[in-house]
């Protein structure tokens, strides 16, 4: 089974966050959504770049401050959200 | 073999406690990823001698330690080619002394920014790559100066107990992650760095070994391969000392 590109981002949300599938995730932000703190950050980090085999610069990393900044900086760093 | 193909990455690697600690995990089987910061020649040289003597796999990356995206950049070519990183050894350091009130500015800055600031971007870099499979062992090379100190040592010896610092800090932020963090603080041991010291003073310190005799590369590697190894499973957050019951 495929997986398209922004499932793989909304799966690592899950994974990370324990948010719920079927939350609104274009409204999740860090320090606003209760379980995206410091330490779930770096566990998001690590689910995003298992998930699409990349290593993001740590710029990115401190920057991710949002579910639509991650899918922003995920495109950036050579994924397809087409 | 104790290593066997875990991807390891050693920096300062080509001579000294760094090139020792690279044979020694060549010949445990570990797959080893140099690193040096000037002549590519002398990289590739001796991966090439670690290739012919352990028949293993070897890596060379050209970084300085100092140079941030180069550093950045070692652990994207390492997880572009094993996709993950079991050992990292934060080996690369200088030694440069000089009385207080002698000391640059110049050289205070490249001290702390080669043997601490560059051991912390590592410690960042590998803790990440490594997290991704909840599981590594970080060995940072600090000092018998960095816990006691020493005259003319002022600023060698504020890097290395940062990097002690900096042990127990991330030792205690990873073990969740079953990332373990220790350090190695040698004594004197006989490399090209300790032979810049003034023959006197090599001499009088010396004599101040309970063992009689300065330490070899390959006693403070064995050590370093230990910690690496799963040997050392239950161990974190350590600073062991390998210098031979130095007084100082």
């Amino acid at each position: 089974m495929i997986v398209s590109s922004i499932e793989k981002l909304k799966n690592a949300f899950v994974n990370a966050l324990g948010v719920s599938p079927d939350d609104d995730f274009e409204s999740m932000a860090y320090g606003q959504t209760p379980s995206w703190d410091s330490v779930a950050h770096m566990t998001l980090i690590t689910e995003i770049e298992t998930a699409f085999e990349i290593m993001l610069p740590t710029d990115d990393v401190i920057g991710m401050s949002s579910f639509l900044k991650a899918k922003e900086i995920v495109a950036r760093n050579g994924v397809s959200f087409a | 073999m104790i290593l066997q193909d875990k991807v390891s990455f050693i920096t300062g690697s080509t001579r000294g406690i760094g090139w020792a600690t690279a044979r020694e995990f060549a010949r445990h089987g570990a797959t080893v990823i140099l690193n040096h910061r000037g002549s590519p020649a002398i990289l590739d040289e001796r991966r090439r001698e670690l290739e012919a003597e352990f028949h293993g796999t070897v890596m060379g990356l050209l970084a300085d330690v100092t140079d941030a995206p180069a550093v950045k950049n070692c652990y994207l070519e390492i997880f572009r080619r094993f996709k993950r990183l079991d050992v990292l050894v934060n080996n690369a350091g200088i030694l440069q002394g000089g009385l207080l009130g002698m000391i640059s500015d110049e050289t205070m800055r490249r001290v702390i920014d080669t043997n601490l600031i560059g051991s912390l971007m590592h410690l960042q870099e590998a803790s990440r790559l490594m997290g991704r499979n909840r599981r590594g062992s970080i060995i940072n090379v600090s000092s018998i100066l960095g816990r006691f100190g020493a005259g003319g040592q002022t600023v060698y010896a504020a890097s290395k107990a940062g990097v002690m610092g900096m042990t127990m800090a991330a030792a205690k932020e990873l073990a969740p992650k079953s990332i373990r963090v220790n350090a190695v603080a040698p004594g004197i041991i006989d490399t090209e760095m300790t032979r810049q010291l003034p023959p006197e003073k090599l001499q009088q310190t010396i004599a101040g070994i309970r063992m009689g005799r300065i330490g070899r590369a390959d006693e403070v590697a064995q050590v370093i391969v230990f910690l690496a190894s799963d040997m050392s499973s239950y161990v974190t957050g350590q600073v062991l000392g390998v210098d031979g019951g130095m007084i100082v």
